[in-house]
């Protein structure tokens, strides 16, 4: 779908893990600007490690993760984020006692001037979070603090954003909604690398598709496609 | 529709959760109550309540450095009552020159701020000239690169090295030791004092009589706890502290830079220490080992008003001097004894709100 697109994202071989037990046994994976490409896969196949290698949150054993062209897998995960990342995280994606607005400040800490206006911004996207900007975060239903971590992430103007499950926990109409705005966010130019458990849904809004199972990687390739494949179907959507 | 089915449940179920874990009620019942028991307190026993008010204060900014500390950069500082001790002790080095000589006598140095011209000149009624707030100024530049220094070289390390809470926290034990170890061995065993002019009082209308360095103490105490307060609820650094002390890997993913936000942390801890300790020293003799008396009330504040909020520490500070002192006035205990009662109000309190008063169940 975006064939010629230049390559925003590429991890490469990537080697990753909790301590002494590697995870990840060399996925490769990369993502081209202006993309939605999703990972999906079993409990346990890696996808949440390979998005917390991505972002510097777990060392990197193997392999290598560049952005943009340039080799980020030695930088902490602030400068990966100043770098043009955008993650929310699939749990603990708020800070609960500070207020909605002073939420999205700290998404924008490292901006100077015009915070306002990137606040406004997020608002537009997200309307239902103005008449709680005074709120705490933390009294937020999980819809709510998932339009929170989605704007907080939106601040730094990434060129991509990462989502781990954003529709965990959430109703299926909350999550009609996060879907609907992760192709707005994309629509207006942000690239997205997505993981999540409701497959199905993530595909139909994806240009392309990984399939990672026990730490590797198993199928790629358009969304479109894996979507119709019989074993992915079986396996991965629930028939 | 299984799917949904599940998700219903599981949202009622977080629903209940959500009611039982956050009985509204009883932090309101908890207000009241303490509102209540304050006044009654404040007019059937005035000069025990005043005292505890000053001695409170104290506890109060000591526990706002330390509920800053462990929330923000996760380190538990056993260290911060041997800190206040030291850091009182500089100020009166700083103050007047003085340290213990070779033969165990005192030697004074030429230059401290009191030979400065006019500097012992009390201030109002103080027992005071601006040769002591000079001094205190001295101590904070010394306490705040002390504890950088410390963190940097002690915690940081450890932290990097993946150590846990209990290893970081016998690591500050040791700190503490060897803080004792050195003023021991600048200034000896003797008991200090700042101040060797006469105290004055104060009468204000139908109120116990006050010294007026009490005063003095009342009003930093209340006016660092609201600078403080505005720089955590109003200023960006200090939005980045409170995330910070919600959750260190969200506010990294932020962008906020961590080991900057730590930094800053620990210089406003150095300065909430000299600050405590000096003006403790004001109405009390200073004397090595009694950083370590001084540790067990400021936890018992911290933990009381609820670690991480810098509002409870305060309260929870208030709450520590004054039943302490107000149940030595009642006849409740002997004066040795004060501390377990604030000990036991602690230990009440956090068996119906673990989080303590002002804590937020996440």
């Amino acid at each position: 779908m975006n064939d010629t697109a230049s390559p925003l994202l590429v991890a490469d071989h990537v080697v990753s893990g909790y301590g002494a037990v590697h995870i990840l046994k060399g996925v490769s994976i990369s993502v081209s600007a202006g993309e939605v490409v999703t990972i999906i896969g079993p409990n346990g196949a890696g996808k949440s490690t390979l998005l917390r290698a991505i972002l510097g949150l777990l060392p990197v054993f193997g392999g290598s993760v560049k952005f943009e062209g340039i080799d980020i897998t030695a930088l902490s995960t602030e400068q990966r984020i100043l770098g043009g990342i955008g993650f929310v995280p699939q749990t603990s994606n708020v800070f609960p006692s500070l207020t909605v607005r002073e939420n999205l400040e700290m998404g924008g800490y490292t901006i100077e001037e015009n915070l306002e206006d990137r606040v406004s911004w997020v608002l537009e996207l997200f309307p239902v979070l103005e008449a709680r900007l005074g709120e705490r975060a933390g009294r937020l239903s999980g819809g709510q603090r998932q339009m929170v971590a989605i704007g907080r992430a939106l601040m730094l103007e990434p060129s991509m954003m990462v989502l781990d499950e954003p529709s965990a926990s959430l109703s299926p109409q909350m999550s009609e909604t996060v879907f609907d705005r992760i192709q707005e966010i994309n629509r207006l130019g942000t690239a997205v690398l997505l993981v999540e458990q409701d497959a199905r849904h993530a595909l139909a809004i994806s240009h392309r598709g990984y399939v990672l199972a026990g730490g590797e990687n198993r199928l790629e390739g358009p969304a479109a496609d894996l979507l119709d494949r019989e074993d992915v179907r079986k396996l991965y959507l629930g028939g | 529709m299984q799917s949904i089915a599940t998700q219903r449940g599981r949202n009622r179920l977080t629903q209940t959760f959500s009611r039982a874990s956050s009985p509204a009620w009883l932090s309101w019942l908890l207000v009241v109550v303490l509102v209540l028991t304050v006044g009654w307190l404040a007019i059937s026993y005035p000069t025990q309540f005043l005292t505890g008010l000053i001695v409170g204060s104290l506890y109060a900014i000591a526990a706002l450095g330390l509920t800053m500390i462990y929330s923000i950069t996760k380190v538990p500082h056993f260290a911060h009552g041997d800190a206040m001790m030291l850091s009182a002790f500089v100020t009166f080095f700083a103050l007047t020159g003085v340290v213990l000589g070779s033969s165990r006598g005192d030697v004074q140095f030429r230059f401290s701020t009191n030979q400065l011209p006019g500097a012992s000149e009390t201030i109002w009624k103080f027992s005071f000239g601006y040769g002591f707030l000079l001094a205190m100024l001295v101590s904070a530049v010394v306490a705040t690169v002390l504890f950088l220094a410390i963190n940097r070289y002690v915690y940081r390390p450890l932290q990097i090295r993946g150590a846990g809470v209990a290893l970081i926290a016998v690591a500050s034990l040791g700190v503490a030791i060897a803080m004792r170890g050195f003023i021991l061995m600048i200034w000896g065993a003797s008991p200090r004092g700042y101040s060797t002019g006469v105290r004055q009082t104060v009468d204000f209308w139908r109120f116990p009589r006050i010294v007026a360095d009490q005063i003095f103490i009342l009003i930093v105490a209340a006016t660092l706890a609201a600078v403080v307060s505005w720089y955590l609820y109003r200023t960006r650094s200090g939005k980045a502290m409170r995330a910070m002390s919600d959750n260190a890997d969200l506010a990294r993913l932020s962008g906020i830079v961590v080991a900057e936000v730590n930094r800053l942390t620990w210089k406003i801890g150095g300065v909430l220490i000299v600050v405590a300790g000096s003006l403790l020293a004001l109405q009390a003799q200073l004397s090595a080992d009694l950083g370590f008396v001084l540790l067990l009330p400021i936890f018992a504040s911290a933990i009381l008003g609820g670690v991480g909020s810098p509002h409870g520490a305060l309260v929870g500070g208030l709450i520590v001097g004054v039943v302490s002192e107000v149940t030595v006035g009642m006849g409740i205990v002997e004066p040795g004894y004060k501390i377990a009662v604030a000990f036991a109000v602690m230990i009440v309190v956090i068996i119906f709100r673990p989080w303590g008063i002002f804590g937020v169940k996440v």
